[in-house]
Parts: C-alpha cells; sequence; structure tokens
C-alpha cells in the first residue's frame, strides 16, 4: 500500500496483563478494585532485604501464549533489571527479560479484508507491571497495587504496512490471549496496552526512516486512526524537507490527533543486566509438552473447521469464533439439533440480538444450547413451524423452560394430521363461500394466498403450511 | 578517572543532584572501582559462558495462591509523606 508514493513500516509491542490470582514475585492479590495499597507487601513495594519468588501460573500462561504464537521456548531464560528512576516503580528497577526472553521466533497469521497477512513474533518475555501514579497538582499519589503483576510484552517486527493491518494483529492477538484465558483483553482497562511503532519511506526504498512510539492506545479502533493521522503527519514532514523526531506521542481521540509525550534526545540508558535475586528461569521439556497438550483450538483453526467440516459461510464461521463461550455455545447447540446451518442462524439473528438488547454475555443466555438446539430439531421435524418457533424462543427466553414445556403449556404443536386440517379448512370454505365462488370461476385471480391465510389463522399458526397447500390444492383446483 | 560528563550523566540517570565537588570526588572513587574491573576483564575468559548464578540449583516456583500478610496503613507508614493509604511525592510531570 502507498500513502502519496510512501510506505508505512509498522511494529507493535502489546502488553498483556496475565490473568493470575497473584503477582508475578510476590503473593499479593492482583484483584482489580481492591482500596489503595492494600495489594501490597515489602516485596511489591520494593523495601530492602526483599527477595523476588516466581509465580508458577505466570510461567505457565507465558509458555502457552509463546506456543499459540508459533514461538520456541527457550529452556533457559534470564530476568534482567531495567533501570530508571520514577515514583511509580519502587525499586529503582523493573524486572523484565533482555536478551535472553522466554519466547520468541514466533508468526502469526490473520485476515484483513480477504487478504491473508503474517506477521512475524520477535519475542515475547516475562515482567513485572509498574505502579499507579496519579497527579494532583503540587504532588504525585501513587498505588503500588499494580506494581508486580505479571506482564507479557509480546514484540513484533517491523512487518506491518498499513493501520488496518496493525489494528486487525492487535484484534488478533486480543482473541488468542481471550480464547487461551490468561488474560481478559480488556483494553479500557488496561489488561492489554498496545504501544505501535511507526515509520515512513519512500516506496522501495529498504532503508527505515524514523521511528515515532504511539503509547495508550485504548481501544483498536483509534489504533487504526492514531497510526493513519501519523503516517500522514510523517510524510508531510518529509516532504516540507523536516526531520522526524523520535520521539514518543499519545492519541487524542477528542481531536484526532497525536502529540508529543517525550522526545528521546537524551537516549534512555536503562543499564539491563542479569537480576542477581533470580536464577535463570529453567523450563523442562515435559513442562512445554504439558502446555503445548494444553492448548485449545485456536480461533483461526477453529473458525476453518466451521467452514470445511460444518459447512459455514465463511462469514457465520467468523462471527461465531470471535468469542471461544459463543463458540462452544454454537458446537453444543449444532450437536443437539444436528442442523449446523440452522444452529448458526438462530444464534446468529435471534439469540445474538437478545443478548444485545439485553447487555448480556452468551453464558448469561437464559436459553442453553440444549434448549436451542431441541428448539431446532422440533422445527426440522415438522412438530412446530418456523413461525411459531420463534413465539416459543421468546418464552424459552422470558421463562428458561425447555421448548417442550412451553409447547405443551400452549398447546402450539404442529397439526399435520390431513384430516384434522382438512376440517378447519372445510369450516374456512363455508364461512367463505362468495371467495369460493369468486375462485373457480375465476372472476377472482389470485386467491389461493388468501385462502392459505385464512386456515392459517384459523388454526391460530399451528397447521403444517405444507398439508394446507396440498388439501386446499385438491379442493379447489382438483 | 571516569570523566565528569559521565559522573553528571549518571547522577542524572539516578536522579540524584550532585555539586561540582562531589563529580570529582565519585569520579576518581568510581576510576579505581573501573580500574579494577579492567583489571578483571584482562582475564582470558574465550569459551567460558558467563556466570548468572553461582548456585545453580533446582528453580523453585511459587504456587499461584494470593495471600495478605500486610495492611495497606503498614505497607505506608514508612513514607515521609501520604495521603490516606497512598504514597505523596514530589509532582513527576
Amino acid at each position: 500500500m502507498s500513502y502519496r508514493g510512501y510506505e508505512a513500516v509498522i511494529g507493535i509491542e502489546i502488553h498483556v496483563q496475565l490473568n493470575t490470582q497473584s503477582k508475578m514475585f510476590c503473593s499479593d492479590s492482583t484483584q482489580f478494585n481492591a482500596g489503595d495499597n492494600e495489594n501490597t507487601s515489602p516485596v511489591s513495594v520494593g523495601m530492602p532485604g526483599t527477595l523476588p519468588v516466581v509465580n508458577k501460573k505466570a510461567i505457565e500462561f507465558a509458555i502457552k501464549t509463546g506456543l499459540a504464537l508459533g514461538c520456541q521456548i527457550r529452556k533457559k531464560s534470564v530476568f534482567a533489571r531495567k533501570n530508571y528512576f520514577y515514583p511509580d516503580l519502587p525499586k529503582g528497577y523493573q524486572i523484565s527479560q533482555y536478551d535472553q526472553p522466554l519466547c520468541e521466533h514466533g508468526t502469526i497469521t490473520f485476515k484483513v479484508g480477504d487478504q491473508q497477512k503474517t506477521v512475524s513474533i520477535t519475542r515475547a518475555h516475562l515482567e513485572e507491571d509498574a505502579g499507579k501514579s496519579n497527579h494532583q497538582g503540587d504532588f504525585t499519589m501513587i498505588n503500588y497495587n499494580r506494581a508486580g503483576i505479571p506482564l507479557l510484552e509480546i514484540v513484533t517486527g517491523p512487518d506491518m504496512r498499513t493501520p488496518q493491518e496493525a489494528a486487525e494483529y492487535g484484534r488478533t492477538i486480543r482473541q488468542i490471549v481471550r480464547y487461551l484465558g490468561v488474560c481478559d483483553g480488556n483494553l479500557e482497562e488496561g489488561s492489554m496496552r498496545c504501544d505501535c511503532n511507526v515509520s515512513v519511506r519512500k516506496a522501495g526504498s529498504e532503508k527505515l526512516g524514523t521511528r515515532t512510539e504511539l503509547k495508550n492506545i485504548n481501544s483498536f479502533r483509534f489504533v487504526e486512526k492514531a497510526i493513519e493521522y501519523e503516517i500522514e503527519r510523517q510524510i508531510d514532514m518529509v516532504e516540507r524537507g523536516e526531520k522526524v523526531l523520535q520521539e514518543t506521542r499519545l492519541w487524542d481521540p477528542d481531536k484526532n490527533k497525536t502529540f508529543t509525550m517525550r522526545s528521546k534526545e537524551e537516549a534512555q540508558d536503562y543499564r539491563y543486566f542479569p537480576d542477581p535475586d533470580l536464577l535463570p528461569l529453567i523450563v523442562t521439556e515435559e513442562l512445554i509438552q504439558r502446555m503445548k497438550a494444553d492448548l485449545p483450538e485456536l480461533p483461526i483453526a477453529r473458525k476453518n473447521r466451521f467452514v470445511a467440516e460444518h459447512g459455514l459461510p465463511e462469514y457465520d464461521a467468523g462471527v461465531l469464533t470471535a468469542e471461544s463461550d459463543l463458540a462452544q455455545f454454537y458446537e453444543e447447540t449444532a450437536k443437539v439439533s444436528g442442523n449446523f446451518k440452522g444452529a448458526s442462524n438462530w444464534i446468529m439473528t435471534e439469540l445474538l440480538r437478545e443478548l444485545n438488547n439485553n447487555n448480556l454475555e452468551i453464558n448469561d443466555s437464559p436459553i442453553t444450547p440444549k434448549n436451542l438446539g431441541l428448539l431446532i430439531g422440533m422445527i426440522d421435524k415438522g412438530t412446530i413451524s418456523g413461525k411459531i418457533a420463534k413465539a416459543v424462543f421468546l418464552d424459552m427466553w422470558k421463562d428458561k423452560k425447555s421448548p417442550e414445556e412451553i409447547i405443551k403449556e400452549k398447546g402450539l404443536v404442529q397439526i399435520s394430521d390431513p384430516s384434522t386440517v382438512e376440517k378447519i379448512i372445510d369450516e374456512v370454505l363455508t364461512a367463505n363461500a362468495q371467495q369460493v365462488e369468486d375462485h373457480k370461476t375465476g372472476k377472482k385471480k389470485n386467491l389461493f394466498g388468501f385462502f392459505v391465510g385464512a386456515v392459517m389463522k384459523a388454526s391460530k399458526g399451528q397447521a403444517n403450511p405444507e398439508v394446507v397447500n396440498q388439501i386446499l390444492q385438491k379442493k379447489l383446483n382438483g | 578517572m571516569i570523566d565528569k560528563k559521565t559522573i553528571e550523566h549518571i547522577a542524572k540517570l539516578a536522579r540524584l543532584e550532585i555539586t561540582d565537588l562531589e563529580a570529582t570526588e565519585y569520579s576518581q572513587q568510581l576510576g579505581k572501582a573501573l580500574t579494577h574491573f579492567e583489571q578483571i576483564s584482562k582475564i582470558n575468559t574465550d569459551g567460558v559462558e558467563p556466570l548468572l548464578t553461582p548456585a545453580e540449583i533446582e528453580p523453585f516456583w511459587r504456587e499461584d495462591e494470593p495471600k495478605q500478610e500486610f495492611t495497606p496503613e503498614e505497607m505506608t507508614r514508612n513514607a515521609p509523606s501520604r495521603a490516606g493509604n497512598l504514597f505523596k511525592v514530589p509532582p513527576v510531570v
């Protein structure tokens, strides 16, 4: 893609907050809504003489995510200290990984519109989060509840070329970590944070331009907009003969602009060195294999399976696999009903609409997949008509009952018995003698539909339309 | 000897304010330490892997179980300044 003869080069760093119960290097709770500094201990506030102890779950989550991103897992990786002074970092250094990260050399493939895009994952390393500072006039207030929560930083190569690719990459990572259950993927609450490195160069040039870093963008829609803006801004500067400064910029969603946060003139000097308080992180083949066996089917594979094995349209498969729980709901519904497309249709139209209207998640659905599957099966068997099924569906939503119960209670079973249908038809024809006459003499055309409607009405919608058609044909045209 | 400029850079990274006199003093002291390391770096270490820890013991990992062993009051008690249970520091923006 070319912008006025330029090409954009984008790389992304995503910080994924691993949803462990306790912190990376101590047992403080990670609970989100705790009171000020309630989730702290001597380790997390950086008291002298304390020692970090690794959280096993964090290591497992990191390995799982690395494997899902096609990474190689290092059997021996090293925690390093990244040194800088800022009050939200109580020790004066952040424990991170530097030259020997846990996961590296992965790739991820996803779709942008109709195009496949593959992005390289340079590395994914473990580190601890910093505390939260709140600036209030003459003072800054610090809360260390977040300090020490495990983060996995996932770094791509400079492989993306458009804002759309960047946003789609972010969505894909979000979907994967949610499928894995290692992170809730909530950008607004900061459990996932996205930094984008953007530069431009003349199309065809190999040399990378100076990059800026866009930080703390809290939605993927804004990622797209911020990069879009940044590309244009940088091209304008180059065209004017100005130099793009290497700096960190923030996105202002109200003004639709990026602005300078801090420049990197005095290049940060983090003086990384191996943390002497922590042993090298040794991961056994046995653990890696266990994590591999524990990986769920990932969204892209699941989507492909729904298309190939269930014969679903690509669009349906995409919607149904957006969330793991939704895909699971669909699979159970399809299994009970024995009708893939039917299950997909009912979930995508009726169920998602009701969930949306009521602001509910799929797991809160008052209709279980089993009951929805039974309902679809009853339509397919001709027990009820599709129209009545929609009414039954709404009752199921309200009363949380099974479709059989509702149909029984309300006497909604479809009438397919020919003699019963015939009786209703005869009544309708007698009541509409004039129309029957008009139909037979051909005085009025197209009265057939009128009779079908009248019979359906007389049967309260319960007559099997096919049987009605057959008998009416015989009586009127036979 | 390390030059004064380097000392000032290090001080800035550590957010330390130092006087000219101190800069000179530290440049001599740190210079001595560096000379010592220069001596060590003369040893031939070809084919020797960097030592990350002197004690290659079995790694110990903690189970992911939260504990609350301290109150926020205890954790902020030593702070020179605080507001409620928050640490209060000079402005940083």
